[in-house]
């Protein structure tokens, strides 16, 4: 258990949530793999914190960020998506792309 | 012990990250996911996290669930009854998310990180309380007027009704 | 670890009890003995993994949540954040009962696990603020400090408020008595319509573990720990502990069935309020 494991289980977490963002064509399966990604988030600010500066108490504040983030990021998703679908009938990335040039 | 520990959890923790993705049923997709946030909840009270351990493993619980909700709700195929497929660009998503991991594991294997600095507190908890109501308050109060603004975007959002219509009566 | 295996047989004690109020203490022990020799129930296409999750995790979930409950000043592992541990040990009860009216694909059991998530959302702020509310009052997160912080007055006295929502959500997160909404008869038995056979004990064991957790929780939280004349601090616990739960369990039968919506608006309009004004008050004092 040193800082370069957490780090790569961090990295790890982020990229399977890469992967899901980027291959998913439900709204709120991309989601998941955006909590993944901050999953990932949160492992690696805590290997910081032990590994790089335990005395100070900066990394245990950046993971307190990541874990609110994850919980706004859920709710305004799902908002979207509950006023999208109630607008249009639709939960597909695909199908929301009012902004494509 | 404490290896063991932080290696079987990792596995897990990825694995049933690789889950969400894999498995048919959204029920379980979504406890994948959550088996996923416990896994790094538990690798954080390895290394003397306890209070966010414990958090993590809290919040998620709770997030997981109203997440669940969501995904029977929106999903075509909530039980994975029928099998189906809802992926785009599968080949392009894996190139750059492989891409991504041998990136950053070359940077984390190569870069020279810095030598510890401090010891841990003998209790992180009371350190990240007295941070985030001393110097790092300004944190805490963007958090909380974060998830004000949250609060009140969403139901505007998601709610299609006013004030005084309370029951859904037309 | 003895703590733990006394609450068990707190918890088995409270089945006893409940049978007792309706004149057949011996009740909880037939049933027990005819589930363990049943036949399973099967339906079609369930999802037997989740639901057997959900089933064993309500009694692991109360086993966990006792690991940190203290007797006297002792408990099985002294943790430094015990509340937050009990919090979230008591939340995966809402995984567990969801888990469970999923798995078994049917409609009834779906309808119980929706209705325990809505009441979820309903008891848990108003839980949560109260906890804190003992929290602040002791500056500790540790079970065993804030029982021995009321040596003058018990918490329950100069925080009624808090020690109140704390009792009605320990009934919630059980969904026992007056929020037995979720196993409602009106959706035939809810989460537990299609549960059979030893899943079944399981899960009503599970259920009474958490009824007896949450009560022995109070203890430390508000009545004082360990504090009492005569007897030593090690026996004043169980002896409040099951005070607290003979009360939890005599609602059953004296109190209507709430209906989750309702439990909602009174969550946010009464209770959220009051733990809040408590907790100012709380802090005003300690601060």
């Amino acid at each position: 258990m040193t800082l370069e494991t957490f780090l790569l289980l961090a990295a790890a977490l982020f990229c399977v949530g890469l992967f899901g963002a980027l291959s998913q064509q439900s709204i709120v399966m991309l989601m998941m793999g955006l909590e993944l990604m901050i999953n990932g988030v949160v492992a690696a600010g805590a290997g910081f914190w032990f590994w790089v500066s335990p005395g100070t108490a900066d990394g245990q504040v950046l993971v307190l960020v990541a874990i609110t983030v994850m919980a706004l990021e859920m709710a305004m998703g799902f908002a979207v998506v509950t006023a999208l679908f109630r607008a249009r009938d639709v939960d597909m990335t695909d199908d929301a792309g009012d902004l494509r040039g | 012990m404490e290896d063991v520990a932080f290696w079987v959890l990792a596995v897990a923790a990825v694995a049933s990250g690789v889950a969400v993705f894999v498995v048919d049923s959204m029920a379980r997709a979504t406890f994948a996911l959550l088996a996923s946030f416990l896994c790094v909840g538990a690798e954080l009270l390895l290394i003397d996290l306890h209070y966010l351990g414990v958090l993590v493993i809290l919040m998620m619980i709770m997030e997981m669930l109203v997440m669940a909700v969501f995904m029977v709700m929106y999903m075509m195929n909530p039980a994975g009854l029928m099998p189906m497929t809802m992926l785009h660009n599968t080949r392009g998503a894996l190139a750059i998310s492989g891409g991504a991991f041998v990136v950053l594991a070359a940077g984390i294997f190569t870069v020279p990180w810095p030598e510890r600095a401090g010891r841990p507190p003998r209790d992180p908890t009371l350190a990240l309380g007295e941070s985030v109501m001393g110097p790092k308050m300004l944190v805490m109060m963007v958090i909380g007027i974060a998830i004000l603004a949250t609060m009140i975007a969403t139901v505007v959002l998601a709610t299609h009704r006013g004030r005084y219509d309370r029951d859904g009566a037309p | 670890m003895v703590e733990v295996v006394v609450l068990g047989m707190l918890a088995v004690a409270a089945a006893s009890l409940n049978g007792a109020f309706a004149g057949r203490p011996a009740e909880p022990f037939q049933e027990a003995a005819r589930l363990l020799t049943l036949q399973r129930r099967r339906t079609a296409r369930a999802d037997v993994l989740l639901t057997r999750i959900g089933v064993v995790s309500l009694p692991l979930a109360a086993a966990l949540a006792a690991l940190v409950v203290p007797f006297g000043d002792r408990a099985a592992v002294g943790s430094g954040v015990g509340v937050v541990w009990f919090n979230a040990m008591e939340v995966v009860a809402w995984g567990a009962v969801w888990l469970a009216g999923w798995g078994v694909n049917s409609a009834f059991g779906l309808v119980g696990g929706y209705r325990f998530l809505a009441q979820g959302l309903a008891y848990e702020l108003p839980h949560m603020f109260a906890l804190i509310t003992a929290a602040l009052a002791a500056h500790s997160l540790d079970l065993r400090i804030i029982g021995e912080a009321q040596g003058g007055l018990w918490f329950a006295v100069w925080m009624p408020a808090a020690f109140a929502v704390y009792l009605v959500s320990a009934l919630a997160m059980a969904f026992w008595g007056p929020f037995g909404h979720p196993v409602g008869g009106d959706a035939a038995g809810g989460v537990l319509a299609e549960l059979s056979g030893p899943d079944r004990l399981v899960f009503l064991a599970g259920r009474y573990g958490l009824l007896t957790v949450a009560a022995a929780v109070a203890v430390p939280l508000f009545l004082g720990g360990g504090a009492g004349p005569w007897l030593p601090a090690w026996l004043w616990s169980p002896v409040k502990t099951c005070a607290v739960l003979a009360l939890l369990v005599w609602t059953r039968r004296r109190f209507p069935v709430l209906r989750m919506d309702r439990a909602m608006t009174v969550a946010w309009t009464v209770l959220i309020p009051a733990t809040v004004l408590q907790m100012l008050v709380v802090a005003i004092v300690v601060v």
